[in-house]
């Protein structure tokens, strides 16, 4: 299952390093329960933090139930003004719902749980 | 690559945008400055938004340039409807992408901050509306919805820095609206970043007036008007009036136009006004001065010439209805629509407001003479400098149109102040001064007209009674005497006691004339008489010469007889013997 969830993260990575075209990562049957989309411009530090940040998180907090989508406007710059992107990086928790949007490198993980309403029925388990 | 920008502005004259806002363009000596940002601050409803939406619109519409609207604040439904009342169709605009208008929403509640970021989307999206539009203009309005939305302030101002670094390298013309500071030009210090040129906007109290004024604080590289300048925003848009760019250059016509009085225009130099001259028509109140401005009106209408009156005072019946009591008939001329009043009141608007208004019904009628009645009521809503400054401003706009003036001007009498003082400033714009005077004497208050000043013209220095009467507006002369001018009775009266002493005179020299031709005749009489002596004292010598004669003829007979008697040969008659040989 861990492998199975690095390999994922893995082919995330790649993704961003060779500024890919987003792409939804869902190799499971079925959906993952956290959907989010990561805005990235190349790969700038910020945003290569801002990915192991995020992918850390959601490893720590609920592996397998995830998919991370990132989607780089230099390749898609007319998703600027459709989706609202005004700084970067930005995360956007695509589901559930209501959309939540965290801005920044995401280094601080409890910022990014609280921003990003990631807690949902886990704060109590650790 | 920004300081390439700034090698080549030393050499090169600083390149300008021209924005084509009436009177912006005059006061910046040619626009904003090209290729750099320029800040537009102000309070609330100062317009800046308008500023800034009008820039893109006329930038679009008259210079072809492309303008994106980054908007903050307002969506683009709301911006089109707000400036979609004030005349542009930038529908039209906005279909042919020569205006784009970017609605960026932002709001904090939405997001959640964690760690270092920038504003690389920001730059994205606005550099994808500049590519696919070949934006030239960029309006950003208003950038300090930023700051409260952003908590990294250090963050947000380098990356404002870049930004406009950025809008440079791209060669594009940036005006960033920002809010008024309390001590500072903005409240975030945008100045800071936007440093070539800063235009500030105001819209203060003056009397319960609202007067919006711009000045330009900054224009590095340029020389710009250093004054405030009034402006309004009209359906017209956003005009500034600058009186110092009025151009002392129009063309003075020497056609002449008749006051619509005989007798006025015989102290006019015989002719009457100069065609687009301005006249001043100042008194106290009563004295007729509507009734002047009326009867020159009404007789331009009867040559056929069209008139605008302006009335701040008076409703438009109320004039009517008054001037028909002194036989001016407006009414067949306004049906004619040779004549068209425009009466408001002064205090609906502000200053500059009224001069546009006026401007643009002028513009729409095209008439050849324009009343302004009263001018005076224009200074409860601006102070003297204010009145004096639109009226420059109307009178040279006038005068490019060769539009004869007339402006009424209440005179308040003040014991110890010179009526000219109360007229001070307005005076100067005008070219006819026309003075009526109240002259009290005998228990009568008489009404008198007097020429201050014409320029171009002999005029007269007469002061003379007006008459308003039934039959309208007449001039009559006055009398002068060694201490009063009589106005009035007393003129009658004067005009009996001339008309006495006159016909004294006369019998006076008719006596004069029959004593002398009796004199004459008697010298006559003596002269003959003296002729008759010398005739006869003539006849006495020629008869006393005659006699003589003949004693001597007498004489020498008889001497012969006697010689003859007495045969003597003396030698005495010797004479006596030749004589009888002979």
């Amino acid at each position: 299952m861990l492998a199975k969830l690095k390999a994922k993260t893995k082919k995330a990575k790649s993704l961003l390093k060779n500024k890919a075209v987003p792409k939804k990562k869902t190799n499971k049957k079925s959906p993952p329960k956290y959907v989010l989309l990561l805005y990235v411009v190349g790969q700038t530090p910020n945003c290569v933090r801002a990915f192991n940040n995020l992918k850390k998180i959601c490893e720590e907090n609920f592996p397998n139930d995830y998919s991370i989508e990132i989607i780089d406007l230099l390749k898609l710059p007319q998703l600027a003004k459709e989706d609202q992107i005004l700084a970067i990086p930005t995360v956007i928790r695509k589901l559930p719902k209501p959309i939540r949007k965290t801005i920044g490198d995401l280094s601080n993980t409890e910022d990014v749980l609280i921003g990003l309403d990631l807690r949902l029925g886990r704060s109590f388990k650790k | 690559m920004p300081k390439k920008t700034k090698k080549t502005k030393a050499p090169v004259m600083l390149q300008k945008c021209l924005t084509g806002i009436t009177g912006l363009d005059e006061i910046t000596f040619g626009g904003l400055p090209k290729y750099r940002s320029t800040l537009v601050s102000g309070g609330a409803g100062s317009g800046k938004t308008m500023l800034g939406m009008e820039f893109l619109i006329r930038g679009a519409a008259l210079y072809k340039e492309p303008g994106l609207f980054v908007a903050f604040e307002e969506t683009q439904e709301e911006l089109t409807q707000n400036i979609g009342s004030l005349g542009f169709n930038i529908k039209e605009l906005i279909k042919n992408h020569l205006l784009v208008i970017d609605h960026i929403q932002i709001n904090r509640s939405e997001f959640a901050e964690t760690g270092s970021y920038n504003l690389d989307g920001l730059f994205i999206r606005l550099g994808c509306a500049i590519a696919q539009y070949k934006i030239k203009r960029v309006v950003l309005d208003t950038l300090e919805i930023l700051f409260s939305n952003i908590a990294n302030e250090l963050m947000l101002r380098s990356e404002l820095q870049r930004l406009f670094r950025w809008f440079k390298e791209k060669k594009i013309t940036v005006l960033v609206t920002a809010e008024k500071g309390q001590n500072a030009i903005s409240r975030y210090g945008l100045e800071e970043y936007v440093a070539d040129c800063v235009i500030l906007l105001d819209n203060r109290m003056d009397d319960q007036v609202s007067t919006r004024r711009l000045r330009i604080a900054k224009y590095r590289g340029s020389s710009h008007g250093a004054n405030e300048y009034p402006f309004i925003i009209n359906e017209g848009g956003f005009t500034v009036t600058a009186i110092t760019s009025i151009t002392l250059n129009y063309k003075a016509s020497t056609k002449r136009i008749s006051s619509g009085l005989k007798q006025l225009d015989t102290m006019l130099d015989g002719k009457g006004f100069y065609e687009g001259s301005s006249i001043l028509i100042s008194g106290p109140a009563g004295i007729g001065k509507s009734s002047f401005a009326a009867t020159f009106a009404y007789n331009s209408c009867k040559e056929g010439k069209k008139a605008y009156y302006f009335a701040f005072e008076e409703s438009v019946e109320q004039i009517v209805r008054n001037m028909k009591s002194i036989g001016i008939h407006l009414e067949p001329l306004i049906k004619k629509d040779l004549l068209r009043f425009h009466a408001i009141n002064p205090n609906s608007a502000g200053l500059e407001a009224h001069m546009h208004d006026i401007q643009k019904l002028v513009n729409e009628f095209n008439p050849s003479v324009v009343i302004i009645d009263p001018v005076t009521n224009l200074k409860t809503i601006g102070n003297i400098n204010q009145v004096q400054d639109v009226l420059a401003l109307l009178v040279s706009y006038f005068k490019s149109k060769k539009i004869t003036v007339m402006f009424t001007s209440l005179v308040t009498e003040q014991k110890g102040i010179e009526y000219t003082k109360t007229n001070e400033g307005i005076s100067s714009s005008m070219d006819v001064w026309i003075y009526l005077q109240y002259i009290n004497s005998d228990g009568e208050r008489n009404r008198a007209i007097s020429i201050l000043k014409s320029r171009g013209m002999a005029h007269s220095n007469q002061l003379r009674e007006i008459i308003i009467s039934k039959n309208g507006v007449r001039l009559e002369e006055v009398y002068v005497g060694t201490e009063k001018v009589l106005t009035g009775s007393a003129r009658l009266i004067q005009a009996t006691k001339l008309e006495i002493e006159n016909s004294d005179k006369e019998s006076d020299i008719k006596y004069k004339e029959r004593q002398i031709q009796i004199r004459h005749k008697k010298l006559e009489a003596e002269i003959a008489a003296l002729h008759e002596m010398l005739e006869g004292a003539k006849d006495e010598i020629t008869s006393l010469n005659q006699q003589k004669e003949r004693t001597y003829n007498l004489i020498a007979e008889s001497r012969a007889k006697i010689s003859k008697i007495r045969m003597a040969d003396s030698t005495k008659p010797k004479s006596e013997k030749n004589k009888s040989g002979k």
